[in-house]
């Protein structure tokens, strides 16, 4: 068991993601510092590749520039290495099968253990396929984060069963990015998923105002947002960080009391 | 522990985001019972047969086989099809299997144009919507593909994200499928992707073998020393190959890209220079970098310029049944040319790879060997491309 569970210790879970090297790494680092000062919960730290498949233009754009900055994943590691040292909620990185297999699963996970990366969510890494990775997880503490989209019906409890950390479900169709209006009926997946299992539920895909985090936040025990915070740091290059930070307390206020 | 589906050796399995696995559980399942149905697959022979003009002509290249005094060369005509290439074959199949399953749209990628005009076509024939994604960079090398997917009745989206080549389609159309799942089959064209799609495009593609088998046996009595053909997800060579897989003696040779040659990083020879990776939904060999970023791989041929290539050939590769060779621009651009002034066919610049290997490897062969070269497709959609390359302006 990983640290995880502690996000959600504290009320519903506010969980941004950020998109390493973006434009750079020191402003992903500060960024990260002022969404844990402004109340994020859990932080997903986006390791950039090529080809994200199950992105929108937001996220893919951030991978772009991350890349064209030049990152590598020994550099993301350094930045984890560099946050740890004040930075004590849990962290997971989100990346692409390829970031992971091509880095050596055992080195790559292993070093996530050393280095305080509490989970890994794989967006191509569906439960058929999770054997890739999940034994050398198991064997370094690492959480493989368990995807359930509004597509998934018959899969959600055999998926839910067996998931470690929190479940990250998938609130619409499509790819990541801000949505209007979220119209998947969410409540009866997440009762599915709670007659199977205690993992906590987050939602995550187009979630971008404060109404829609308190909205989901009050069907499941949290929200994730990841092309809104991507979409200010776009906005404001390095000067993102107190941006970022303004808009997460933002969200954070709108679901504390629930 | 869920057995993982669809593996040829370590390669394939289905690495997709959770949205899809139902549709391509769906799928699977759909096709398992659709495989083995008389009346679909007597409705499939018929639309290859009547209207896709199977089976394609085995064609004995005299004047070639003299030219280059060696083995005998038969030339495989899947340029003969309706639409000019074999892509047709597959997209039959699947569209047959889309409207079975009650899907009413088509969604497909395409790099040189060919699959996304075969996909337009099923669309038009059996009135479904059809929307195609192709990298805007190949848009601008296959104008004249564009218009006849327009013409067709498709909608043909520019993809401007990447390399804007045939990977970032399929990567768009991927995205699009997530989006868009109840009513839309994602036609893929070539033997990649998620399982079940390098087997059900296998399937559909290996009628290109079996005719060869039967033609060969009917003409010379016996099967060939190789079968070649090009090699960029490897659909049609697949399709070439699958039938003399168990035939231990038929050499089985894909061609790929080298594009500026195997020692650039301006390549798009997979299995030459690539690596063991996961993308696009399979395991299997993949141009990439140190970190896994896929590379933005280079050749003339707009249809082989794909990072990766299909699990099934990964495995012939490992197992050694299959020898996976390259083939720079210039050596396909030469192959271009000479079969059009030898033989008066224009190779598609795609087949145009296989074409310049059989010009190497025929003269080192015995004159009473055989080789069987597939020409995948039709060259008329390569003439500006390369006019262009040989520094000549024309306008179509």
């Amino acid at each position: 068991m990983s640290k995880i569970k502690n996000a959600f210790s504290n009320g519903k879970a506010f969980i941004a993601f950020i998109t390493c090297g973006d434009p750079d790494l020191a402003t992903t680092a500060a960024c990260v510092r002022e969404a844990v000062k402004n109340g994020a919960d859990l932080i997903e730290l986006g390791i950039p590749f090529s080809d994200p498949t199950a992105e929108g233009p937001v996220i893919q754009g951030a991978n772009i520039r991350a890349l064209a900055g030049g990152v590598k994943t020994k550099d993301v590691f350094e930045l984890v290495r560099n946050l740890r040292k004040d930075v004590t909620v849990p962290m997971v990185f989100m990346t692409y099968a390829n970031v992971v297999f091509s880095y050596g699963a055992e080195k790559f996970i292993g070093t996530c253990e050393e280095i305080g990366i509490d989970g890994i969510i794989l967006p191509d890494l569906p439960f058929e396929e999770k054997e890739e990775f999940l034994p050398t997880c198991k064997a370094h503490g690492v959480d493989l984060i368990s995807l359930i989209a509004p597509t998934s019906e018959n899969r959600i409890g055999m998926i839910a069963k067996e998931a470690d950390g929190f479940i990250y479900l998938v609130s619409s169709l499509g790819v990541t990015g801000a949505r209007s209006e979220i119209t998947t009926d969410l409540k009866d997946i997440v009762e599915h998923i709670r007659s199977v299992t205690d993992t906590p539920v987050a939602i995550g895909f187009g979630i971008s105002k404060p109404e829609q985090a308190a909205e989901m936040c009050k069907i499941s025990d949290g929200a994730i947002v990841g092309s809104a915070i991507v979409k200010i740091v776009e906005q404001y290059g390095k000067d993102a960080p107190p941006h970022v930070g303004e808009y997460v307390k933002s969200m954070k206020d709108a679901i504390r009391d629930l | 522990m869920t057995n993982p589906a669809g593996r040829f050796g370590i390669h394939g399995g289905q690495y997709i985001p959770e949205t899809l696995m139902n549709a391509v559980i769906e799928l699977e399942e759909a096709y398992n019972h659709y495989k083995n149905d008389p009346e679909f697959n007597k409705e499939l022979s018929e639309l290859f047969n009547e209207y896709a003009n199977r089976p394609s002509r085995l064609y004995y290249a005299e004047k070639m086989t003299k030219d280059l005094g060696g083995a005998k060369i038969y030339l495989k005509r899947e340029d003969l099809n309706h639409t000019g290439a074999h892509k047709v074959n597959n997209v039959l199949g699947q569209a047959l299997l889309a409207k079975k399953m009650g899907k009413t749209r088509l969604i497909a990628e395409t790099g040189a144009g060919q699959h996304g005009v075969a996909t337009a076509t099923a669309a038009a024939l059996f009135g479904m919507e059809c929307v195609v994604f192709m990298g805007e960079e190949d848009t601008i090398r296959q104008a004249l593909n564009v218009y006849r997917m327009r013409l067709l009745g498709a909608t043909v989206i520019p993809v401007k994200t990447g390399t804007r080549t045939l990977k970032d389609a399929v990567s768009e159309a991927m995205r699009e499928w997530t989006t868009r799942i109840s009513d839309t089959h994602y036609c893929l064209g070539s033997v990649m992707g998620p399982h079940p799609f390098p087997t059900i495009v296998r399937d559909f593609q290996a009628v290109i073998s079996k005719e060869i088998k039967e033609q060969m046996m009917e003409k010379e009595g016996r099967l060939p020393d190789a079968v070649l053909a090009c090699v960029g997800g490897g659909s049609n060579a697949i399709g070439s190959f699958y039938h003399f897989i168990e035939d231990k003696d038929v050499k089985l040779i894909g061609c790929e890209a080298a594009g500026r040659g195997i020692d650039t990083f301006e390549t798009a020879a997979t299995v030459n220079t690539g690596k063991l990776g996961i993308f696009h939904g399979m395991k299997s060999y993949f141009c990439q970098d140190e970190d896994g970023q896929i590379a933005p791989v280079y050749s003339i041929s707009a249809g082989l310029d794909y990072p990766g290539v299909g699990p099934e050939h990964a495995n012939l590769h490992d197992i050694g049944r299959a020898q996976y060779v390259p083939v720079t621009d210039e050596e396909a651009v030469q192959a271009f040319e000479y079969l059009s002034k030898m033989e008066g066919i224009i190779p598609a610049i795609e087949s145009a790879h296989a074409v310049a290997y059989a010009r190497k490897l025929a003269p080192t062969m015995d004159k009473d060997k055989i080789i069987v070269v597939t020409i995948s497709g039709r060259g008329d959609k390569d003439c500006a491309a390369i006019a262009r390359y040989r520094g000549e302006d024309i306008h179509e």
